[in-house]
């Protein structure tokens, strides 16, 4: 075990892949020397070769068409959209190439071997355009998958079994937390399983339900309700599709309330899916309304990004109404 | 002199402009309309075999299309594109390939899939979305794809197999890696052709995959056919400047334009290129200058959008006929035993025709399977209360009802 931030682990998840497979080729804006802004691809061009970590023209649209012609070859395509903000001129790539190719062919042709990676949330003051959660577009469509780790041990295990497994992965990665989130990760290999959420925290009165960054939210928040004497069960989704709602049915069946916190707006929002199942699972052990923390209905804004984010306090005011309803 | 643009610069003190239209590209032609190899061309290195199946294959995609045309206007399938007046282009350059180089096509480009060998039986049952198609009958007619014969299945987004190419094309270029050094091999093995019209050109696809073929070398052979029509839109509204030639010019790409219904000239172009890229590793485009001789799809009509006297004036123009006359010449083909083999063609479409549209459609699993490499639990829930719901109502899905597992 070392100690480190979510940048090293990423960085060593892919350090990994590409010593395992010579035709795993790591590709996007500014990913090659310089390590990509946020530096997760630093010294794997120096280590790998310039055919293998480079940089591409500024086109997320060419990005992801090279990586499902990549990955339909066969290779490792491991794709980096410098903030997944600009994954939209990429969205046809990826919403009608990438999540039909196996489908459409009738497994003449897969692109399993592709891994998006991308800087996704706020907290950086960055305003409209380096801050939004893009995940709800993506989980509307069948045949990808999605994957949001909260820190530096989770990125690393889920980055692995992204790369591993046999479909095309979106991996958000919660860019506040890239320095600020430390801990002990292991140097060799694991993975973590795609699918399955993580109770991390054992409760009865209420279920706390949240992925990536947002996690450090609601655990701020269950403490504070634990202070004010409510037991909170605390889960972490980690995978967005395909989700595991047996685990929140489970542990919603148990503690009767649910509150579902994400940054995106919250209409549409893939708070709204979760809720929508929830209820159909859990109609009769529900003591109250499921409850919705996220962003409100408007871009993602600059001066006013405090008011505008679902924090603690805004968590801990909706777990309160959901037990006290 | 050289600067951190990587631009050669070439100082000058007078204010002048370069005319958007100021490059004049060449178009290659070798055959004429007659069948003769015309005056300071040269016939490229092809052998009485090769000639006589690229010929075979334009007759037959002839035969098809035309016999799947009135499939389609009888109600039997609900779609179908041909490749009238550009089976030339298509079919000499997929054979000036080899048979493991991969083909991401637009949609039109059946002949080189049959070139490649997908039968007659496997048109059909793509055609039909029976249970036999390669695709498990998920797509419109023509979509066709097959992995053994590296033929990409089609998307009907336009343009979105361009910058895929570049990617497929640098994998089979990153197969050649020295694992010791870690550097690339001067030579490779195969390539890919990535087939567009004018119009898809348009689309951001275009510019992302050239672009970046270039810029990471990658060896794709662009090949595009520029064939008058975007469906109903004229190229002169659809791009200014010279063709799709001059574009490739501007991302620093090895150029060539070649007449789209010279078989020989389409042969030449592609062997050449090919050759170029297997030994640069680099891409090169190809336009083809044809005519689109049918409708865009059966849910066209051009008569709307272009004269009877234009359609007449390229109708003489036949690139199947061009080459015949060159075959005829060679002394390769006998006219009476070309007319059987035409009558014998017929008689097998129709009789594969008949079979492949008996055959049943693709069982209820195929819903589901695909979408992923296994279904996700949400899926497999959706999918076990389908099937009961179907099994409780068998009349209402005849199709899938009575084979429930």
């Amino acid at each position: 075990m070392a100690k480190m931030n979510m940048l090293h682990a990423i960085n060593s998840a892919l350090d990994i892949t590409m010593a395992e497979h010579p035709q795993a080729c790591i590709f996007g804006e500014d990913v090659g020397y310089f390590g990509g802004v946020f530096r997760a691809t630093s010294g794997l061009q120096e280590k790998y070769g310039k055919h293998r970590v480079f940089n591409t023209p500024l086109t997320e649209q060419g990005i992801l068409g090279f990586a499902n012609g990549l990955a339909a070859f066969g290779a490792p395509a491991l794709a980096e959209i410098q903030f997944a903000d600009y994954i939209f001129p990429a969205f046809d790539q990826i919403v009608n190439e990438s999540a039909k190719f196996r489908y459409r062919s009738g497994n003449e042709f897969n692109v399993g071997n592709l891994t998006i990676r991308t800087p996704y949330g706020g907290g950086i003051a960055g305003g409209l355009y380096h801050s939004q959660s893009p995940e709800a577009y993506f989980a509307h469509t069948p045949g990808l998958k999605l994957v949001v780790p909260r820190n530096p041990y989770q990125a690393k295990g889920l980055l692995r079994a992204c790369i591993k497994d046999d479909n095309p992965v979106i991996f958000f990665e919660p860019k506040r937390l890239y320095r600020a989130s430390t801990g002990e990760v292991p140097e060799g290999d694991y993975t973590i399983e795609i699918g399955k959420a993580e109770v991390v925290k054992e409760g009865k009165d209420v279920t706390v339900l949240a992925w990536g960054a947002q996690m450090e939210i609601i655990e701020q928040a269950a403490a504070k309700a634990e202070e004010a004497g409510i037991s909170c069960e605390i889960i972490d989704l980690r995978s967005i599709l395909p989700w595991d709602a047996e685990t929140i049915a489970k542990s919603v069946t148990k503690t009767g309330r649910l509150v579902i916190s994400h940054e995106a707006p919250i209409t549409n929002g893939f708070g709204a899916e979760i809720a929508a199942t929830i209820q159909k699972e859990c109609f009769l052990h529900l003591e109250s309304p499921i409850e919705r923390v996220c962003g409100l209905d408007t871009p993602y804004p600059l001066a006013l990004e405090k008011e505008y984010v679902p924090d603690a306090l805004k968590v801990f005011a909706a777990i309160k109404k959901s037990v006290e309803f | 002199m050289t600067n951190p643009n990587n631009i050669s610069l070439n100082i000058s003190h007078a204010l002048e402009f370069i005319d958007g239209h100021a490059l004049n590209i060449p178009t290659l032609k070798i055959l004429s309309e007659d069948g003769d190899i015309l005056d300071g061309a040269t016939a490229p290195d092809l052998d009485k075999e090769t000639a006589l199946r690229i010929y075979s294959t334009m007759r037959f995609i002839r035969l098809l299309d035309e016999r799947m045309q009135a499939a389609q206007r009888q109600g039997r399938i609900s779609f179908y594109m041909q490749c009238l007046g550009e089976e030339a282009a298509i079919t000499a350059s997929a054979a000036a390939l080899k048979q493991e180089d991969m083909i991401m096509a637009q949609y039109r480009e059946q002949a080189a899939l049959h070139y490649r060998g997908f039968s007659l039986e496997q048109f059909m049952n793509q055609l039909f979305s029976n249970e036999k198609d390669l695709g498990k009958g998920r797509q419109m007619p023509v979509h066709y794809g097959s992995n053994e014969l590296h033929y990409l299945t089609i998307s009907s987004p336009l343009g979105t197999q361009i910058p895929q190419a570049t990617g497929y094309a640098y994998g089979q270029k990153l197969k050649h890696i020295d694992a010791q050094s870690g550097e690339l091999s001067s030579e490779i093995d195969n390539v890919t052709i990535c087939y567009f019209g004018e119009g898809a050109a348009s689309e951001g696809d275009f510019h992302a995959g050239l672009n970046m073929a270039a810029v990471h070398k990658a060896p794709v052979l662009f090949f595009a056919r520029n064939n008058g029509y975007a469906i109903s839109t004229p190229a002169d509204e659809q791009f200014k400047g010279d063709g799709i030639a001059s574009r490739g010019v501007g991302y620093g790409i090895k150029t060539i334009r070649v007449d789209g219904a010279d078989t020989l000239a389409v042969y030449a172009a592609t062997q050449k290129a090919r050759e170029i890229a297997v030994t640069t590793g680099e891409p090169v485009l190809i336009e083809s200058i044809a005519y689109r001789l049918g409708a865009h799809s059966t849910s066209d009509d051009p008569s709307g959008y272009r004269t009877k006297d234009e359609e007449a004036e390229f109708k003489s123009n036949c690139p199947v006929a061009r080459f015949k006359a060159w075959l005829l010449k060679q002394g390769w083909l006998n006219e009476e035993e070309d007319e059987v083999q035409k009558d014998k063609i017929r008689e097998e479409i129709l009789a594969a025709l008949k079979v492949a549209e008996k055959i049943q459609k693709p069982a209820l699993e195929e819903l589901v399977s695909d979408v992923y490499d296994t279904p996700i639990p949400a899926l497999q829930k959706q999918y076990e209360e389908l099937k009961e719901h179907i099994k409780q109502h068998p009349d209402a899905y005849p199709i899938t009802a009575g084979r429930i597992k």
